[in-house]
């Protein structure tokens, strides 16, 4: 097993995990170590299970949550729920009976620690370096940040793992990006995200996987490592990784799936052994430069499309960048501070912990959101929204004249009953500005925390800096 | 999964690149449990009017589009979500071949479990094709090859066990659960447990 050969941090996940290699005619078949599963991309899978009168193989490296169609209104009363639309509703009752009936856990409406799929992982203690992680969803990239190989799949496939524990893969190839130098203050994880989409391109990370690596990201803490890992996927990559370290390893310590006692210690010393041998070779490297980033903002429908919030919109000149402008009813050569903005959307995957709603509240303590702004502030999860009443964060969000949610994945997606009207334009902490994505019609910049927050302060697109 | 081995058809072309999977499905439509009926919402924004006409201008709704079983597309086609509703929507309409200069990975993959043929050509090819709308392509799974109006062909990569799967209509996970005997000696060899 390449013994002498140096390995990535992916090599080595990725062949401790074979329980076939691949070979010329066949793929590998990959063991998966946690399967997390939600209710919009599973239905279709049990009912193949059920077709075949399979089991869930492994019920107990499975891990169910509600987020996507859930709405993320106030609850008044347990199950007191306005869940949008038959479909949704007929969702959720199936998820809540396929796990009941095959044995999973689900953190449904009933638990303290139901919330966004890739929120609760870590926060449980889930998700841990070296393991293989599958979700139906893209954004499962997000585990990466932990050393684990973590990426999304299909629905076809969540019926393979739930079915085998294993999924039929080809070995990616490596793509180094090298964060060097210190970050300036204001400026954060998701800007450092955006900048390196920006560069290589929303495709320039397919069929590979991507390790971020030098001293900016060895330096941020664990929700600012998933804001990276998390939009891997937007640039084309399944995976993102980060080695794991010292600072993974207290995050992990005493979360309640994390190893205890001695279990604690050999699994550290586990860990210790996953980052890349030094001379390892990477097929790709790419170096961004943290001290010169500013913050950052998309302008066009895909999150390759950014700029820094202080300059100009770009002219790339060719019909498909005129076609993303005209959608966005912005103009090039005109600053993107002028856009000025409908809605801020504080929540999602990419950054709803925390940190992130810290960071945001840092910016808005004192302020109020401007006249005409609509600001939604969407908590990963139950357990996130209890930390944050407890540091008194909701009650600068209210102050501010900003909505307090449930946990949910709410508008990054807009099927759970929170979107943004046709035409109106979101500043959005989520990942994807795709048209229509926050609901048809809507136009979305996708930035951070800090960033929206100042949007919502000035009620055009604003650089975070000046409230700092 | 039906057997796939050749599909001959019209093109229809969609000249725009990163066409996302919210564009191919958007996310409203994903409160379903089953996989059938998408085809009527796949690219429903781009399809259909502000007060749900179809939008004529649209590709996908000019009369000579109809039965058309190969889509064209500017490249990184299927980029974004790992929603498997977007082949499903594909082939629900009645595409059974996707041809780009690039397509994301997990839609192709996606595409591939369902018999949706995912194919890479270079620029020049890409180039014709969008050029050409219309023209009458063949596909061959056996020889892995696109083949123009004119007789110039193009391999396009494809692995053999995909190849295969396509070809004999393979369920894979019947494969997986061959492997059953592998898998448990895995789990109890294995140094850890997760």
């Amino acid at each position: 097993m390449g013994n002498g050969t140096p390995r990535t941090l992916y090599e080595k996940v990725w062949s401790d995990h074979l329980v076939t290699p691949e070979t010329g005619d066949a793929p590998a078949i990959l063991y998966i170590d946690l399967h997390l599963i939600h209710e919009v991309t599973t239905p279709q899978a049990f009912s193949v299970l059920r077709s075949l009168g399979l089991p869930v193989r492994r019920p107990d490296l499975t891990l169910g949550t509600l987020d996507h169609s859930t709405p993320t209104t106030p609850v008044s009363a347990l199950r007191n729920i306005p869940v949008v639309g038959d479909g949704a509703a007929r969702q959720v009752a199936q998820m809540e009976s396929n796990c009941r009936e095959f044995g999973v856990t689900l953190h449904g409406f009933d638990s303290e620690h139901r919330g966004i799929v890739h929120v609760i992982g870590p926060e449980l203690g889930a998700t841990q370096p070296g393991k293989t992680i599958v979700c139906g969803d893209s954004h499962t990239s997000t585990h990466g940040a932990f050393g684990a190989l973590a990426f999304g799949i299909g629905t076809t496939e969540v019926g393979h793992v739930l079915a085998t524990q294993c999924l039929l893969q080809r070995k990616a190839k490596t793509l180094a990006i090298e964060v060097e130098g210190r970050l300036p203050p204001g400026v954060s994880a998701k800007d450092v995200i955006l900048a390196t989409i920006g560069k290589i391109g929303v495709g320039g990370g397919t069929g590979h996987v991507i390790e971020y690596r030098g001293r900016a990201i060895t330096s941020m803490d664990m929700e600012a490592r998933m804001t990276i890992c998390n939009m891997s996927i937007e640039a084309g990559a399944r995976a993102g990784m980060i080695a794991p370290d010292d600072v993974t390893f207290e995050y992990l310590h005493g979360r309640p799936l994390a190893p205890s006692g001695a279990g604690w210690n050999a699994a550290v010393k586990r860990w210790r052994t996953l980052p890349g041998d030094a001379d390892a070779q990477f097929d790709k490297t790419v170096t961004i430069r943290a001290d010169e980033l500013r913050p950052m903002v998309t302008f066009g429908t895909n999150p390759g499309m950014v700029v820094a919030v202080g300059d100009a919109i770009p002219d790339a000149g060719n019909a498909g960048f005129r076609k993303a402008l005209d959608y966005m009813q912005l103009a090039p050569g005109k600053p993107i501070s002028d856009a000025r903005v409908n809605v801020v959307f504080l929540g999602s995957c990419t950054n709803s912990r925390l940190s992130d709603l810290s960071q945001a509240a840092d910016v808005l303590r004192g302020h109020r959101i401007a006249d005409g702004v609509r600001m939604l502030v969407v908590p990963g999860s139950q357990q996130v929204k209890r930390e944050a009443e407890a540091l008194g964060l909701d009650t600068v969000f209210l102050a501010a004249g900003a909505e307090w949610r449930e946990s949910g994945c709410s508008m990054c997606l807009g099927m759970n009953g929170d979107t943004v009207p046709a035409g109106q334009l979101s500043v959005s902490t989520s990942n994807r500005n795709f048209e229509g994505r926050q609901g048809k019609g809507s136009r979305t910049i996708l930035a951070s925390p800090m960033t929206a927050a100042a949007s919502a302060i000035s009620g055009h697109v604003a650089d975070p800096r000046q409230y700092l | 999964m039906e057997p796939v081995t050749k599909i001959v058809s019209r093109t229809v072309v969609l000249p725009v690149s990163d066409i996302d999977t919210d564009q191919i499905i958007p996310a409203r439509f994903l409160t379903t449990t089953t996989r059938d009926g998408l085809g009527k919402s796949l690219f429903a924004d781009w399809r259909y009017t502000p007060d749900g006409s179809e939008n004529r201008e649209f590709a996908l709704n000019r009369p000579d589009s109809a039965g058309c079983e190969i889509l064209v597309a500017g490249h990184n086609f299927g980029c974004g979500s790992s929603r498997e509703h977007a082949p499903w929507a594909l082939l629900d309409y009645g595409f059974r071949a996707v041809v780009s200069s690039g397509i994301a990975d997990i839609f192709r993959s996606n595409a591939l479990k369902n018999g949706l043929l995912p194919v890479v050509v270079d620029d020049e090819a890409l180039h014709w094709l969008t050029e050409n709308e219309g023209a009458e392509v063949t596909l061959d799974i056996a020889t892995s090859t696109l083949t123009l109006p004119d007789g110039r062909a193009y391999e396009y990569p494809i692995d053999a066990f995909s190849r295969l799967c396509l070809q004999q209509g393979v369920d894979q996970l019947g494969y997986l659960r061959q492997h059953e005997d592998a898998i448990q000696q895995f789990e109890e060899n294995r140094p850890w447990t997760p």
